[in-house]
């Protein structure tokens, strides 16, 4: 009897001794992930994909979401602002930034712009960069062909796109003409309603060129020719797609993913956050997620994190007005 | 592509494979009957299981839901008026009136034939006939998707016979109105959303639907309890007839399942369109095949009427995984998160995942086959039981629909808002109902007017401002002269009718 008490008491000790180790190693233990959109989407896929692998891990011991759709993510960002729940995240990416810019006021109380100012930046955590592509059949080889071709005649260049004017897939084309030395408003951008049907606008050679995310190009590799990505460098998913910036043109955008906490977060629950979001991307439950959606992995935490917030607010801006779509 | 078939047929065959088809039609056959809920959810949240099988046994998998889906919507659409998806909504405009005859065990029936023969049809032009199709699915443009709605749009005659023209007129007024909210789809300009973000996104497909029919439909019966002829309708249901399709029936099945199965399907191959699409112009185009006798049956339990859009939808389903096999491209959201998952086990979709993958391309046309089979056999020995839904006393069955309804709308976004807004649309529809306005037409104009007004001014932007698109190529000029010639032989035949 005396052997069970014994065995049961260095039995629990060692649990005790087990679990409070393990809890100095969590922060945090659970974390709610606030999604400004529906089950499906690139929000939702982040966010529960983050969640899993910070479950899988062990590094928290429990995950849940919430989908919050309405206004394109602002009731979720105008819920995070107002309510400023505990232990409570948003997935946010680059649209963040263009809404701050444009028109997106008086959601909150009182009439301010909303932007990644009223809310904590914590971390961003994966990234899509850019991409230009062409039909398979298409005679421009390159970026310098189109812009050859668009030079002589600017209405021969239809840019295709699957979102609306002033969008993030329009600027990323806009982007690239304004290098080349284009009047960015000049080119004829068409939108359509989903990166599938614009691709299929390019290939039933309605318009010539797309322009949109790399990943939205990655399903249809076979019949597209990228003729340039806004990566700094070639990425390692499409290493035969040149980068704008080698062929002379300096542009570099990603559309970045990441989280934010609320306003009133407390500056030692983001450090917190940000490491263990940092730490989290180099494990192979990560790794298991990041393939399964390839992602890109580009993370950026805290103080960089909104550094590159303000520089890319800064770029979009000045674009966005010569754009005249603010 | 003999070899390809025994490679697929292999794949497809294996115990684990039949269980994932059987497992997915099942689902998806739930999924579908419950309003609200869709493939696409359903299919996301997937993800992460089909993660652990091999690609063959997750696309199977997947591929099921989505067409099982479909299959089962149509029988909410049948006995609730309540549709399950958006592809079924077609289904609701004869499904429900032949229920409310009493003849809801047939109508259950021929829904399920149809929807049998409509994907096994589609599946085996899909066999034969994927590669070449992959150059139908690019080649239309813009102006051919805004001549395609326009011809849509004439099956509003199947609602404006006797009198009910300036009514069907002004509902198909209302839907484009209605359409119109949110923000522009090519500009970012927000459109009547009285600066309400709620309203940003525009007003769902399924909300106006719900809201128009299932909800509106079931506050009409509440106002209507004391209406003898409701309480004879009442008796009528209790009854609910037989399962047996008899042989008139069967012959304008087999006339209209042909054709309409080739429409869906190709209709389906376009990446722009798709089975809500399909359903529609299946419905509108097969009031045009059919006599003068049968045409002024539409809407009113006409089997014409419930076969084609039945057939069209599931040719549809399976023509969608044409531009996603062999392009890369999806056409909805549904198949928009296959492809995510085929990236995601590495696979390239693509002229040469017949080279590359073979089982994979030819095992997923094969499970289509036995999934048809499946969800024949899941859901014909049923429809006695499902049917009995319709004998459950109205002050327990209203409730129930209305809160599904409710429910239904809450879980595809998560919003109160739309909770409200499907409620605000449901009062002032039963009101409408009430004074006799048709509610096909809104849906109608709703679904089509978005897309026509996108296309119009894509292609205008791609023309440059000129009008000329509209006859410079000859498959735009083909549609708007069979859009043409249609509306002047009915206008002719009215006319005609009028002098006599």
């Amino acid at each position: 009897m005396n052997k069970i008490k014994k065995i049961f008491s260095v039995l629990f000790s060692a649990i005790l001794l087990f679990s409070a180790t393990a809890t100095n190693s969590i922060a945090i233990e659970k974390i709610h992930f606030v999604i400004g959109g529906g089950a499906g989407g690139g929000w939702d896929g982040t966010a529960r994909g983050t969640g899993e692998a910070l479950t899988k891990s062990g590094m928290l011991k429990s995950a849940s979401f919430e989908n919050m759709s309405g206004g394109g993510g602002g009731k979720a960002l105008a819920f995070m602002i107002n309510t400023q729940p505990k232990n409570t995240v948003l997935v946010q990416s680059t649209p963040l930034v263009l809404r701050s810019i444009t028109r997106h006021k008086g959601y909150v109380s009182g009439s301010g712009v909303l932007s990644y100012k009223d809310v904590t930046p914590i971390a961003g955590v994966i990234g899509d960069y850019g991409a230009i592509a062409v039909a398979k059949n298409s005679p421009y080889m390159n970026f310098k062909d189109v812009v050859d071709a668009y030079k002589k005649d600017p209405k021969s260049i239809k840019m295709a796109g699957g979102s609306v004017r002033g969008s993030m897939d329009h600027l990323i084309g806009a982007l690239a003409f304004q290098a080349a030395g284009a009047n960015p408003n000049d080119v004829v951008y068409i939108p359509y309603d989903a990166g599938g049907k614009a691709l299929a606008g390019l290939l039933s050679g309605e318009t010539q060129i797309i322009s949109t995310g790399l990943g939205e190009l990655m399903g249809a590799r076979d019949q597209v020719r990228i003729i340039g990505i806004t990566a700094p460098s070639r990425v390692a998913d499409a290493p035969d797609a040149p980068t704008l910036k080698e062929q002379g043109y300096d542009v570099q955008f990603v559309n970045w993913r990441g989280f934010f906490g609320p306003p009133n977060m407390s500056n030692k629950d983001k450090k917190a956050l940000s490491k263990m979001l940092g730490k989290v991307m180099k494990t192979p439950e990560w790794e298991a997620v990041r393939k399964r959606n390839a992602w890109v992995n580009i993370y950026n935490s805290d103080k960089d994190f909104v550094k590159f917030l303000e520089k890319q607010t800064v770029e979009m801006t000045a674009l966005m007005k010569k754009l005249g779509v603010i | 592509m003999i070899e390809g078939i025994l490679i697929g047929l292999k794949t497809a065959l294996t115990f684990q494979n039949i269980f994932m088809v059987m497992i997915g039609c099942f689902f998806g056959t739930i999924i579908g009957m419950l309003p609200g809920l869709g493939p696409m959810t359903a299919i996301a949240l997937m993800i992460p299981i089909t993660y652990g099988f091999d690609p063959a046994t997750g696309l199977i998998l997947m591929a099921g839901v989505y067409y099982g889906a479909v299959f089962g919507g149509s029988t909410s659409s049948i006995l609730l008026n309540a549709p399950g998806v958006p592809g079924t909504v077609a289904t609701s405009f004869d499904g429900y009136p032949m229920a409310q005859q009493g003849k809801a065990g047939k109508a259950l029936a021929i829904a399920a034939w149809s929807s049998f023969a409509g994907g096994t049809l589609a599946t085996i032009y899909l066999l034969f006939l994927a590669p070449s199709l992959s150059k139908v699915s690019l080649s239309f443009r813009s102006p051919d998707y805004f001549a395609l709605m326009i011809l849509g749009l004439t099956a509003i005659a199947a609602f404006s016979s006797k009198g009910q023209f300036i009514k069907a007129m002004m509902m198909v007024v209302l839907g484009l109105m209605l359409a119109s909210v949110g923000q522009d789809s090519l500009s970012d300009i927000t459109r009547f959303t009285f600066n309400n973000m709620n309203l940003t996104d525009g007003i769902s497909f399924v909300l106006v639907v719900m809201a128009t029919f299932a909800m509106s439909e079931a506050l009409t019966i509440i106002l209507k309890r004391n209406d003898p002829s409701a309480v004879a309708k009442q008796v009528s249901l209790t009854e609910l007839g037989s399962i047996k399709i008899n042989k008139e029936e069967r012959t304008q099945m087999l006339k209209a399942i042909p054709r309409n199965s080739v429409i869906g399907f190709l209709i389906g191959v376009l990446p722009g369109a798709g089975a809500t699409i399909a359903s529609f112009l299946a419905y509108g185009m097969e009031r045009n095949f059919v006599s003068d006798e049968e045409k002024a049956k539409f809407g009113k339990g006409s089997v014409h009427g419930l076969t084609a859009p039945e057939t069209a939808n599931n040719a549809a389903c399976s023509g969608a995984f044409v531009p996603l096999l062999t392009l890369g491209i999806p056409g909805s959201g549904t198949t928009a998160v296959m492809l995510g998952a085929l990236l995601g086990f590495g696979i390239q979709p693509g002229p040469r995942l017949y080279i590359t993958n073979p089982e994979i391309f030819w095992s997923v046309i094969m499970s289509m086959y036995i999934g048809m089979v499946i969800l024949l056999i899941l859901n014909l020995p049923l429809i006695p039981y499902i049917a009995r839904i319709l004998a459950v006393p109205k002050n327990y069955l209203i409730p129930l629909i209305l809160f599904f309804s409710i429910t239904g709308i809450y879980v595809m976004s998560f919003n109160n808002f739309d909770i409200y807004l499907m409620i605000g649309i449901a009062v002032i529809a039963t009101f409408m109902r009430l004074y006799d306005f048709p509610m096909p037409p809104l849906i109608l104009a709703f679904v089509l007017g978005g897309l026509m007004e996108e296309n119009l001014r894509r292609s205008l932007l791609i023309s440059d401002g000129s009008w000329d698109f509209l006859w410079s190529r000859p498959l735009t000029a083909s549609i708007i002269a069979v859009t043409i010639s249609i509306v002047s032989w009915q206008v002719y035949k009215t006319l005609k009718n009028r002098k006599v």
